[in-house]
């Protein structure tokens, strides 16, 4: 008898696009979520509404380990066109489960098989024949239910989240469900060994995606208006304030204290954003890497001129449209430099779902507080896909808005005021706003030269000071952005630095070189540029630093090596990038195979 | 500001100084500072607080001239042909203010042509003036996007396409105020700025507005023509001769044509629309265009009006309070909210 293997395997799921398969998967994901084990989904889903392959890739893991793995132990197919590669996928003793329609030679001896009456179950099914092909997926969800152990309970609890109490749609899915679950056990075997076990490891989490979790992080933060253009990964972004600023931020008869547009461009986008920061509100615009493209040139007239704007870029793979659909971290020298001439922005690199709640309102602080676009980085991995996230934690500040000068201020000063001056030697200046009935409250916002009653001017000191004091305010926002999350251990010989979605990767990866006896890291995760001092503590203290991206070029060792020349060589990239979240196993291998060069 | 008891004041409490602008830095005689010298006018007649205006331009030599009218008003000269998403945004910071945007036919026919339209079509509450002399001034000479076709230009060439018509652009995308005139027609200017301030919706004003110093060929719609003779290549033009803006002297009565004068003695045909000619009517408003065009006319007016539609801001339902000025507890959710929201995730 073969050892069972509870709790600690990855399933991979392939249906046809557009076929509705998405329900079944996150009901899956959830129903386990909901016996308590820890989980992460990944959806691989093709540029395409319907037609092409999709994937989607569940991994429970009792360790609470939640990166993306290579191996699948449990594969189910429903779609002819990818049988051959999903076969050749499985694990060698995994298990295959197909729909039985699909009439394709098997090859395999090493694993388990189990046909799937997919078709018929569903034409048995008491629905209208077109949702036929959706409640189709629901039989892979039953059987699976059955040969794997998922609780009916939590799978119902899933079908009720999902359909939001609706009884009717809740009841005929789970109707197919129970079928195919009763028909698996009476007509399957099980000969695989993997199967799950109610734990409790997740009571103190939710499920939520990234863009979902950013959009309500800026409605804590006060948003006012926000312009966006839809684009593959960032539209739900958007269309989540649209879900929730309704809920939270109307008064009680009704009214609206915030606005969100739908711009005919990403040009567009960034420009109303930025009109609306100028005028004072809590402001941004969300996009990827293409809107970003073209965001450029407003970017550095919000830098120039000093208008708050937070900028949130959920990353895909590029260059060009690239893939659509699937992540990377291919954007950051791009926003870093972002726009002609000199500068540095101000990135955030928020790391896990609550990490974009928090970021959330912490950008648009941000952006007031410097009068600066604030760029925040995520991704399609993070921003799409369902994770297990520590619940929305209440901002623990209160709204910074910044050196604005109202009419009582200006009253004080006797109306004597300069926009562009740094009075407090932090390089921020003051300003107002249009509505400000003072009449020395106007000055002209402009991305010409200009001095510092904002007036154009081409004077040569000018202009080099006016550079300087926004150098200084860079530096001021050194000391105000997030500050890194460091694990260090007892005894580390080299240092990790990694941001954002990578961070679950890297940590398995930091168990799995203690098991291989490899070597003993400190980990940094990056959360912000520019970096704060404790990033240059962190390097300073180490020989080797392995600056672990999802991208081809190593773009954080690019801008670490630039901005601190004098350790650059102690920068190693261990970067990959195919679309797909990096895996531990990759991470761990890349940085033993550079240790043994050494 | 003080004023002296002698000099005049509106119902504001205010005298036409307080409107006034820095000094133009454009050509002298250019069409661009008699109308930044109207709207100074059209806005004291109003009695219009110039801290209750916004004003907002692109690139170009137009962009440039909101410096030169109502010092008092915040403005904010954005990216070329992008001031209609910077106005439209900064639009709801406080909806209680009014604002007038100034573009070039360059940075709104060319350039800015998407912008433009999209900001027309969602009646953005502002009065979008086009400056419109047929030529890129400020890069020294190039054609725009409003030049005729067959226009001749030093170092450019004939122009091969035909002339975009803002006019004819902006009614096409529902706009709900449009109007033509010529920067030398002083009064006519004035009164649609008048009219164009007291708008509800987007005004669309297309200034012909000459450039004295580059589209200087004959009988070109858009031109002084001052120097036919001149051979220095564009980009070494270091002189440029001072010359009196154009003006118009005398009644323009409605439905005359009239032939105006350049420098050179040559002219444009002026048509001003009939004292009967009905602006609320699109299907008007199109055929006049139309036939102007047949005729060779610059047809000047208000061509189209629509009172009736919402404006882009009133479609909200926004709060009474100006949004800037709303305080933090009106714009974070309360504690208690938290938790729902987290008993809304799965």
């Amino acid at each position: 008898m073969i050892e069972k293997v509870i709790n600690n395997f990855s399933i991979t799921i392939a249906t046809v696009n557009g076929s509705g398969s998405q329900t079944a998967n996150v009901t899956l994901l959830r129903a386990l979520f909901k016996m308590g084990i820890p989980v992460s989904g990944k959806n691989l889903f093709p540029s395409n509404i319907q037609g092409l392959p999709t994937w989607y890739t569940i991994r429970v893991s009792k360790d609470g380990y939640i990166a993306r793995r290579d191996e699948q132990e449990v594969v189910v197919t429903l779609n002819p066109a990818s049988f051959g590669r999903d076969l050749a996928s499985v694990q060698p003793g995994g298990a295959f489960f197909y729909a039985d329609d699909i009439k394709l030679p098997i090859v395999r001896t090493d694993i388990s098989v189990y046909p799937m009456p997919v078709k018929l179950m569903a034409r048995d099914a008491n629905v209208s024949p077109s949702l036929r092909d959706y409640i189709a997926n629901m039989v892979y969800v039953g059987i699976l239910a059955q040969m794997l152990g998922i609780e009916m309970e939590t799978i119902q609890q899933a079908l009720s989240f999902h359909f939001k109490g609706r009884t009717e749609a809740i009841d005929s899915n789970f109707n197919t469900i129970k079928a195919a679950a009763e028909w698996a056990a009476q007509n399957l075997k099980k000969s695989d060994p993997y199967s799950v076990a109610r734990m409790d490891s997740t009571s103190d989490y939710v499920m939520a995606d990234g863009n979902t979790a950013a959009a309500l992080g800026a409605i804590y933060g006060g948003l006012q208006f926000a312009a966006w253009y839809p684009i593959t990964p960032a539209s739900t972004l958007a269309e989540s304030l649209n879900v929730f600023l309704p809920q939270l931020r109307k008064t009680a008869d009704g009214r609206q204290t915030y606005a969100v547009l739908q711009a005919e461009d990403e040009l567009a986008a960034i420009g109303m954003a930025i009109g609306a920061g100028w005028g004072g509100l809590r402001s941004m615009t969300s996009t990827s890497g293409p809107g970003i493209s073209l965001m450029a040139e407003y970017a550095g007239l919000a830098y120039f001129a000093e208008v708050p704007v937070v900028i949130w870029d959920v990353q895909r793979i590029g260059p060009s449209t690239g893939l659509p659909t699937r992540t990377a971290q291919g954007d950051l020298t791009e926003i870093f430099f972002l726009s002609h001439g000199d500068k540095q922005n101000i990135i955030l690199l928020p790391g896990s779902v609550d990490e974009c709640f928090e970021f959330g309102w912490k950008a648009l602080d941000l952006a007031e507080h410097l009068q600066s676009p604030v760029f925040v980085l995520s991704d399609l991995d993070l921003g799409m896909n369902q994770w297990m996230t520590k619940p929305f934690k209440y901002p623990d500040t209160p709204l910074e808005r910044g050196k604005v000068l109202w009419e009582a201020d200006l009253e004080k000063l006797n109306g004597i005021w300069s926009r562009y001056k740094d009075s407090d030697g932090d390089g921020i200046p003051f300003r107002t706003v249009p509505g400000n009935k003072h009449s020395s409250a106007a000055w002209f916002g402009r991305g010409t030269g200009h001095d510092e009653n904002a007036r154009y001017t081409e004077d040569a000191n000018t202009w080099e000071s006016n550079m300087a004091r926004l150098k200084n305010k860079y530096d001021t926002a050194r000391t105000l952005v997030p500050r890194p999350i460091i694990k260090a251990a007892k005894g580390a010989t080299i240092g990790i630095i990694a941001y954002s979605s990578t961070e679950p990767a890297v940590e398995e990866a930091i168990a799995l070189l203690k098991k291989a006896g490899g070597p003993k890291p400190a980990f940094l995760r990056l959360r912000a540029l520019p970096c704060t001092t404790e990033v240059h503590k962190f390097i300073k203290k180490f020989e080797r630093i392995y600056i672990v991206e999802a991208n081809r070029d190593g773009q954080l060792r690019q801008i670490l090596s630039a901005v601190l020349p004098e350790h650059a060589l102690k920068f190693h990239s261990i970067c990959h990038s195919d679309g797909l979240p990096l895996t531990a196993g990759w991470v761990k291998d890349t940085i033993l195979a550079q240790e043994e060069k050494i | 500001m003080t004023t002296p008891a002698t000099t005049q004041i509106n119902k504001a409490g205010l005298s036409k100084n307080d409107y006034r602008g820095l000094p133009s830095t454009l050509c002298q005689g250019c069409g661009h500072n008699s109308i930044a010298s109207q709207i100074t006018t059209a806005c004291y007649d109003l009695d219009i607080v110039p801290e209750e205006i916004m004003k907002f331009s692109g690139i170009g030599c137009s962009s440039k001239s909101p410096a030169y009218f109502l010092n008092r008003s915040f403005g904010f000269n954005g990216l070329h042909g992008r001031m209609s998403s910077l106005a439209t945004g900064a639009l709801f910071a406080d909806t209680s203010l009014r604002a007038i945007g100034i573009s070039g036919d360059g940075d709104t026919a060319s350039i800015g042509m998407g912008g433009f339209k999209h900001m027309v079509r969602r009646n953005a509450p502002l009065v979008y003036i086009v400056e419109n002399n047929g030529v890129y001034g400020l890069t020294k000479g190039q054609f725009s996007a409003t030049a005729e076709e067959g226009l001749n230009l030093k170092h450019q060439g004939i122009n091969q396409y035909m002339p975009v018509d803002i006019c004819m652009e902006a009614l096409a995308s529902n706009a709900t105020f449009v109007a033509r005139s010529f920067a030398g027609d002083a009064k006519q200017v004035k009164e649609l700025l008048k009219s164009a301030l007291s708008h509800h919706g987007v005004a669309v004003l297309d200034i012909i507005s000459p450039c004295v110093t580059f589209n200087n060929q004959e009988n070109a719609f858009h031109s002084y023509t001052w120097g036919k003779d001149h051979e220095a290549p564009l980009h070494e033009i270091s002189f440029i001769p001072a010359l009196d803006e154009i003006e118009l002297f005398g009644e323009f009565e409605e439905g005359t044509v009239r032939e105006v004068k350049m420098h050179d003695g040559s002219t444009i045909l002026l048509k001003k629309l009939e004292k009967d000619y009905d602006p609320t009517s699109r299907a008007n408003a199109f055929q006049m265009l139309e036939s102007a065009q047949l005729n060779n006319w610059l047809v000047t007016g208000l061509l189209y009006i629509d009172e009736s539609k919402p404006t882009l801001t009133e479609t909200f339902n926004l709060v009474e309070t100006p949004l800037n000025r709303l305080a933090d507890l009106d714009l974070r959710p309360a504690r208690e909210t938290i938790d729902k929201i987290n008993s809304m995730m799965f």
